[in-house]
């Protein structure tokens, strides 16, 4: 087990303008499950593949424990690439299937068969141990791919979005799975995803990226609640923080014909940086139906389970201006929606925070 | 109605019976062609009197693939050639089933599975093995990061005395410009791994020919695989007065069946070294000649063995002044073209027609040894048809019930479902019932349940 570390890494591919990955610096803990998240060509399976050997470091240093490892090929840096490719061998049994290749590595087998056992034992295969493979359900191949993985016992396990080939179903059980055995193993694991719901209940901690550049890494809950910078607050919650711009006045920021009231330090801090107009973050779950607040028009009803979602714009824009709109959306629980072409005030809740970014710097001000 | 994509439409993909799981098709639409293991559902499926490999698989990854064969086939790499995706399939009952990603099936193409099994010689795995890694160079050569390099994703076809790879399932690839050196080794540490891997599953079967070991048939490939690249691209730096080095290596390089369409020398300032460097390196040096001088489109090794006839025929007939295309025309009509129409047509399907030019070439060669005599090639071609033709199987397209070794396959479609007679009931599998009951994703995130996670 070993922690993992980016120190100012850097990849160039040639000819590009920009660095794929810009300066990275991360400190990973030992047994820590990290998610790397993002969306499509931000750099997080770049920044994954320069651990695994499989791309330059054109700048910086990458180190596994006290080793620095930036030069060295990818079979000497002890990871493990889990679920790359998975075949399951027909004629060989689920134990022979977790362990040939350690018989290839010439481990002895007495050695090989302790570490087959413990592993099935982790992964909960241990009465399919003599059998082949062939009756296996999906979820059951995913787990003996990943018994390969775990009875080399590597000192950390890279995954590049592994589920993406699953579908929907077996990708939510899988994550579940993976999750809890990677928390029982304590082995450092650094996983690779775009899908934000997936980062955000699987990791320890989440890095966001974007064009390269770290943008916050931090524990799940401390990026939803206090995302700093208005793309991860547009990137991480599903439904999507609703990201309101508006011009500042003495109480806050005007959204309509109604005032989003803003503390006076706040709306300070943003005149000293030059902001006129800031942006106003509120999450679905935070609003709250009032006779006074943001006044919107509701597009869409749609009620799942306890909860009602509406869909809707700023209330009096035009036909034209609305299709262009941002959405505001908001999740109303325990009380009759709205009906769908009516125009309804929302404020946010008591008790819930108002996140207020920068428009000049896209930084959080509250 | 089922959408279906494809770059040179087939109309009669449409009647096929997409609403049904590739696993409940009539067997009428099905041929058994024995094949590799894959984590999905593939069936060979018959459509007119073509052959075609089905596989389902999610859209996302069904169309990358697609779009990865096309790419593979504008490089002139050696690939299936990919025909269609299905997608928007659904059910009798309306259930959304996977797209199906549809490929033409590579005539006289060898899987390994038969390949290693029957007393197969030691010489003849050498042979596939280099076949193997010339196909993983050539892919690595134009910026190919296939991730999932196994013989179960390799199709064989015989090419003269050797034999020529093709690659199957580029589902986990991906195309840069160039590779680094640790893609490159890491690509060959997975082929190593799945090769063994793969042997070692044929072991356990006991289809893997007694004299053949898994570990020591994995062994050379990560030092053959690195002797031809270096040869493909390596530095090579040597004296001033040893210009002749540049040639050679050139020639090196055609001999391994490569042309060299750039190579960077640069010579140090008072002239004492040189330093060459081939920067673009092509596959085909043979193929692409013997194509120019008679239009025969076969393999390299095929190609080497036909041009090396066409020299001798050129010496033969005493007509080294005269231009080279007006002798290979010569050649084709009075020498190639005679000894393949002299196959009767229900042999053809047991050789493509420039194997069996080169069987009877080696044919010859023993005949005459033997009568001590030059025997001529229409001579030789009847005594190859009968002695030899005539009793080999059928590869071009075989249809024989699928088994492997003498043991009935489970699922005779699949050789990934294993032997028949391994029935049995499954263990309990307390894992299993609880990923049943997760609900169905909605693609929201639940924050609630996040904060009573985390306290």
């Amino acid at each position: 087990m070993a922690t993992v570390s980016f120190k100012d890494a850097t990849r160039v591919y040639p000819g590009a303008d920009h660095p794929a990955v810009d300066k990275l610096n991360l400190e990973i803990g030992d047994g820590e499950f990290m998610v790397l998240v993002g969306p499509s060509g931000c750099g997080k399976s770049t920044s994954l593949r320069m651990l695994a050997g499989l791309e330059e470091v054109n700048a910086g240093s990458i180190y596994i424990g006290e080793r620095n490892v930036t030069e060295l090929p990818p079979k000497d840096r002890d990871i493990a690439m889990v679920f790359q490719n998975y075949a399951l061998y027909p004629h060989m049994t689920v134990g022979d299937n977790m362990g040939f290749a350690l018989k290839m590595a010439g481990v002895p087998k007495a050695e090989r068969d302790t570490r087959v056992l413990e592993a099935a034992h982790l992964l909960g295969l241990e009465s399919f141990l003599s059998r082949k493979p062939k009756a296996l359900s999906g979820g059951q191949r995913q787990r003996v791919a990943m018994g390969r993985a775990i009875v080399r016992q590597p000192q950390v396990f890279l995954m590049d979005e592994p589920l993406s080939n699953l579908d929907a179903k077996l990708r939510v059980s899988t994550r579940t799975q993976i999750a809890a055995l990677q928390t029982r193993l304590g082995v450092t694991t650094v996983y690779v995803t775009h899908d934000q719901v997936e980062a955000m209940t699987m990791g320890d901690r989440v890095a966001v990226m974007k064009d390269g550049i770290l943008q916050q890494c931090d524990s799940p809950l401390t990026l939803y609640d206090k995302p700093e910078n208005i793309f991860v607050a547009g990137f991480i919650g599903s439904p999507a923080m609703n990201l309101i711009s508006g011009n500042i006045n003495e109480n806050g920021v005007v959204v309509g014909d109604w005032t989003v009231p803003v503390a006076r330090d706040i709306l300070a801090k943003a005149k000293a940086k030059g902001d006129d107009t800031i942006t106003v973050g509120i999450r679905p779950e935070d609003f709250e139906l009032s006779d006074h607040g943001i006044a919107v028009d509701v597009a869409v009803v749609e009620e799942l389970g306890a909860d009602a979602y509406t869909y809707g714009t700023l209330a009096g824009l035009s036909d034209d201006e609305k299709l262009s709109a941002p959405q505001i959306v908001a999740r109303l629980s325990g009380r009759t929606p709205p009906e769908r072409g009516t125009t309804v005030r929302f404020v946010a809740g008591e008790g819930h925070k108002l996140h207020v970014f920068s428009n000049k710097t896209g930084e959080r001000l509250s | 109605m089922p959408r279906i994509l494809s770059a040179k439409p087939d109309s009669r993909l449409i009647p096929l019976p997409w609403e049904l799981p590739l696993t409940e098709w009539p067997t009428d639409y099905l041929v058994a062609l024995p094949r590799g293991i894959s984590r999905h559902v593939v069936r060979f499926i018959k459509v007119g009197n073509d052959v075609y490999a089905a596989k389902e698989v999610i859209e996302a990854a069904a169309v990358h693939e697609y779009r990865m064969l096309q790419e593979l086939a504008r490089e002139n790499t050696p690939a299936v050639e990919p025909l269609a995706v299905i997608t928007d399939r659904r059910g009798m009952g309306g259930q959304p089933l996977d797209p199906v990603l549809v490929t033409r099936h590579l005539d006289f193409s060898l899987p390994y599975r038969s390949l290693f099994s029957q007393s197969v010689r030691p010489d003849t795995v050498n042979r596939l093995l280099d076949a193997m890694v010339v196909l993983l160079a050539r892919l690595h050569l134009i910026g190919f990061l296939w991730l999932d390099v196994s013989l179960s994703n390799i199709l064989f076809r015989r090419d003269a005395g050797e034999f020529a790879a093709y690659l199957v399932d580029a589902e986990t690839a991906e195309l840069h410009d160039v590779l680094t050196r640790g893609q490159r080794e890491h690509d060959l540490m997975i082929a190593v791994t799945n090769l063994f891997g793969e042997f070692s599953d044929l072991e356990a079967g006991q289809l893997l020919d007694e004299s053949l070991d898994p570990l020591t048939l994995v062994d050379t490939i990560s030092a053959r695989y690195r002797d031809l690249w270096a040869e493909l691209t390596g530095v090579e730096e040597f004296s001033g007065t040893e210009l002749d080095r540049i040639e050679s290596r050139v020639r090196r390089l055609n001999a391994l069946g490569f042309d060299v369409a750039e190579l960077d020398i640069t010579t140090s300032p008072d002239g004492s070294t040189v330093r060459i460097q081939p920067k673009v390196v092509d596959a085909g040096h043979h193929t692409r000649r013997l194509m120019r001088l008679t239009g025969l489109d076969v393999e390299e090794n095929q190609a080497r063995r036909l041009l090396n006839d066409l020299d001798t025929f050129r010496f033969r007939t005493n007509q080294q002044q005269l231009d080279e295309s007006l002798v290979a025309h010569q050649w084709l009509t009075q020498s190639f073209e005679p000894v393949v129409t002299a196959v009767p047509a229900h042999l053809r399907g047991k050789r493509d027609a420039a194997q069996i030019f080169h069987e009877v070439l080696d044919y010859r060669w023993y005949a005459s040894q033997r009568e001590n005599r030059e025997v001529p090639m229409l001579d030789a071609a009847d005594g190859y048809i009968r002695d030899v033709l005539e009793g080999l199987p059928d590869e071009a397209m075989n249809s024989r019930p699928l088994a492997e070794g003498s043991r009935q396959l489970a699922n005779p479609f699949d050789p990934s479902q294993g032997f028949a007679d391994e029935e049995g009931a499954m263990p309990d599998d307390p894992w299993e019932v609880d990923a049943a009951e997760v609900p169905e994703p909605t693609g929201m995130l639940d924050i609630a349940a996040l904060r009573r996670a985390g306290g």
